[in-house]
């Protein structure tokens, strides 16, 4: 579901600058063998991965940061409104560099089901893993944040990070090496000073500078929407392990959970709409956002008998096949001032590498959040490239070679644009009342329901 | 007395058929013991050309033209300004990863990792940061330093050597940018028997890849080798087999189908075969521990290992400590048979 950038809080911290006089090139300029530009999310795990990997140990690697170092020294009671479902798949490259046992200390809720409902007619899709399986995590972003931090400062020297710093010229090198000219990437910073690099990695977010001066085009559209997002208490505690999500004409509405009695609201929806939800008093809110996920005003009854004439079809010919559908738990009353909103688009790069210059995160795809796979996709950009970089520094490559990121961008984008085109399909499909659409996607997802194989190979994508 | 022919360069799949250093034709003599560079003449024009062809057919046309043909007279490393000038145009080249020398970048991701595993295996204990830390080695015909600058990078001292000024050059300015390995890789504008006398027992491993089927007497090569090995030093060989398959790819299909490069421009009877080259080095002080066969995809512009050898093969050989010393060799000795055949199971 939510997968967004968490913002940059507090507590300025300088380190590093002392070891970055240490070694000097030729020119005279600092030079690092990997530079991260963006110390968001996306760009903190990447300085982690690479800085815990044994081929890095005696690498030199630079992660620029705009803002202030975030940690959280201790945890605030109540839940931020910026959360990530993270996927199993994600865990699995935060705990390969120690920052999910941070996360694990910190807080997280994890979830067994998802429920996915359509807000015209009855039809549904769930998904579960068999064997009480957690299916993801509702993670706030900060917890998230603070735990890169927290592993990051833990390494002793390959990773340095300037705070409060960003570049403001890049200059890219000939495609080969020619003559006396130079090799590597230059970077002036704000603050005067130039370093430079065999490998610059734009984790510079969905507006990158990195992209726009190395200028690789970005195939962008908004979708007119905005996303309102606000912590929610429940009238009673339940178990709470079901992520919800309802396709409205207006855009999805999410529910996630982050504890028995708490959830996180993400509600996509004309700008216009959500003015609206964020004037509005608190009860008012609240009823709102009930009669969102309970309301069936949008039914047609042409369309619901359609559907469950298919349903009962399929019950006859299936019964094992049916699950049942779960109503979402109500919701009591929101958290003052947690309720705040953000734009949506969806974009993508469509080269994700030059020579020297590797793209990923939000800088190489920007996606609805629907399906929370943002932060997700990021992280499999970094458990991707790390892994084509630690091979190719442990054969002495040039990390900034072609070669590799070439490897990584047919990967990635071979995962990315299938998943993008995925989630957008989706979001214009529901965001119409159109009776045959939505006949249509009422009788596909009831049997896609139905089809565990097909479901599975979903949740193993959208995971991995 | 004697000249010495060789041919220059590589090129996409040419560095299969062609290497970098230098060969000795007719040599009068078996005994000759000094080489040096007299001059060179050949041809390079065709590549250019071939550049504006499409993809495949200049992939398989500037690999099989990128040749020079190389004379040196043992009195002088001088050489013909024109061809020197022909030259020049591609010793720039060496860096382009995409260009001529694309096969000879790519190798690196198999021989690298051999050469790299078969020495972590005869240490031990590594720094897998620099796995190849404290270890030095000679790169013989460096051309522009492509495979001295990864084992730079893995913490190698590196020496590389090559007979072309301006192969050392582009080299030399390569490296220099990047301080680090700067200091870990250096560079001579010399054949490997200029520096056997000032080099004797000095490295951990000798490297020629893609050489010595460019090399006349290989006998006297791999006596060079013998001599600048620590004992117990590892000597690495990458070559091309001396058989049909060969022969067709080289010289029928680059000569006589293409008519890439003139008829007679390759001399096939430069290749060694395996067995020949393990006979050499069996009765030259070395035992063979590793042979691989090596397959180069032109399409993908990929190296695999394999187990056939009769195109390209690498080769693993290990100089035997003298038998004077043999009464507590024994041991030694299989210790590092196993870990031979630990590392060959690690290279494939």
């Amino acid at each position: 579901m939510a997968s967004l950038r968490a913002h940059r809080v507090a507590s300025a911290r300088f380190f590093g600058i002392a070891a970055s006089l240490r070694r000097w090139s030729s020119s005279g300029r600092d030079l690092y063998d990997v530079v991260i530009s963006g110390g968001g999310l996306v760009g903190t795990a990447m300085a982690c991965a690479l800085g815990y990997d044994p081929h890095f140990s005696n690498m030199r690697i630079l992660l620029l940061e705009a803002g202030h170092r975030k940690v959280i020294d201790r945890l605030p009671e109540g839940y931020s409104n910026r959360v990530s479902a993270i996927t199993p798949g994600s865990t699995t490259l935060l705990n390969r560099f120690g920052a999910w046992d941070h996360i694990c200390r910190m807080r997280l809720k994890p979830f067994r089901r998802m429920q996915v409902w359509d807000g015209c007619s009855d039809a549904m899709i769930t998904f579960d893993r068999e064997e009480l399986e957690d299916m993801g995590y509702i993670i706030e972003n900060d917890v998230i944040m603070a735990a890169l931090t927290r592993q990051l400062e833990a390494l002793p020297k390959q990773v340095e990070v300037f705070y409060r710093c960003r570049a403001v010229g890049y200059t890219w090198p000939r495609p080969y090496h020619i003559a006396e000219a130079n090799p590597w990437v230059q970077i002036e910073l704000v603050d005067g000073r130039s370093i430079q690099t065999k490998l610059l990695i734009g984790a510079d977010g969905q507006n990158s500078i990195v992209r726009a001066t190395a200028c690789i085009q970005n195939i962008q559209w908004s979708y007119d929407q905005v996303a309102v997002v606000a912590t929610l208490h429940l009238s009673e505690a339940t178990e709470n392990n079901v992520a919800w999500q309802r396709f409205l004409p207006s855009g999805p509405i999410a529910l996630l959970p982050l504890s028995d009695t708490c959830s996180s609201l993400v509600w996509s929806t004309s700008s216009g709409h959500a003015a609206e939800l964020l004037s509005m008093d608190n009860e008012r809110f609240v009823d709102t956002v009930n009669s969102a996920f309970w309301s069936n005003d949008s039914h047609s009854e042409f369309i619901d008998s359609a559907g469950s004439l298919f349903q009962s079809a399929v019950s006859l010919l299936m019964p094992s096949g049916y699950s049942a559908r779960q109503l979402p738990p109500s919701v009591a009353k929101v958290d003052p001032k947690s309720r705040a909103m953000f734009p949506l688009g969806m974009g993508h790069a469509t080269e994700y590498i030059r020579h020297r210059v590797a793209l990923i995160g939000d800088a190489a795809h920007r996606v609805h959040p629907l399906a929370g796979q943002g932060v997700n996709m990021g992280f499999g950009d970094v458990a991707n490239l790390s892994h084509h970089l630690s091979q190719a520094a442990f054969i002495g490559k040039d990390l900034g070679s072609v070669r590799h990121l070439l490897a990584y961008e047919t990967d990635r984008q071979r995962h990315n644009l299938m998943l993008m085109a995925a989630i957008d399909f989706l979001k214009r499909l529901y965001s119409t009342k159109e009776a045959p659409f939505v006949l249509l996607r009422t009788l596909g997802l009831q049997a896609t329901n139905l089809f565990s194989p097909v479901k599975e190979q979903i949740m193993m994508f959208a995971s991995n | 007395m004697a000249a010495w022919t060789g041919r220059f360069g590589e090129g996409r799949l040419s560095s299969l058929l062609y290497g970098r250093l230098w060969r000795r034709d007719g040599g009068r003599g078996a005994g000759v013991d000094k080489m040096k560079p007299r001059g060179f003449k050949g041809s390079c024009n065709s590549i250019v050309l071939l550049k504006s062809k499409s993809r495949t057919v200049s992939h398989l046309s500037t690999l099989m033209s990128s040749k020079y043909t190389v004379k040196w007279m043992h009195t002088s490393h001088s050489v013909d300004p024109k061809e020197m000038q022909k030259f020049q145009m591609w010793a720039h080249k060496w860096w382009d990863e995409e260009g001529v020398y694309s096969a000879l970048h790519t190798m690196n991701n198999i021989r690298v990792p051999f050469i790299r595993d078969t020495l972590i295996n005869r240490v031990g204990d590594h720094d897998t940061g620099s796995p190849l830390a404290g270890m030095t080695l000679l790169d013989v015909g460096c051309g522009g330093g492509l495979l001295s600058e990864p084992l730079g990078r893995l913490g190698a001292v590196v020496t590389g050597i090559d007979p072309l000024e301006d192969n050392i050059k582009t080299a030399e300015l390569h490296k220099s940018f990047d301080p680090a390995l700067d200091k870990l890789v250096q560079y001579k504008t010399n054949t490997l028997e200029e520096i056997v006398a000032g080099s004797a027992e000095t490295f951990t491993a000798v490297v020629a890849s893609e050489v010595v089927e460019h090399v006349g007497d290989v006998e006297s090569f791999i006596k060079c080798c013998y001599q600048v090995l620590k004992p117990g030093g590892s000597l690495f060989i990458t070559t091309l087999n001396k058989t049909m398959m060969s022969y067709a790819l080289g010289i029928v299909m680059a000569e006589r189908i293409m008519g890439i490069v003139p008829a007679g421009t390759h001399d096939w009877e430069k290749f060694i075969s395996p067995e020949e080259l393990e006979r050499l080095l069996e009765s030259n002080g070395f035992v063979m521990e590793t042979l691989n066969g090596m397959l180069y995809n032109p399409l993908s512009g990929s190296w695999h290992w394999m187990e056939n050898t009769s195109l390209n093969y690498a080769i693993h050989a290990v100089k035997i400590v003298p038998p004077k010393e043999s009464s507590s060799c024994d041991p030694a000795s299989e210790q590092r048979q196993k870990q031979a055949e630990a590392s060959t199971s690690n290279a494939l």
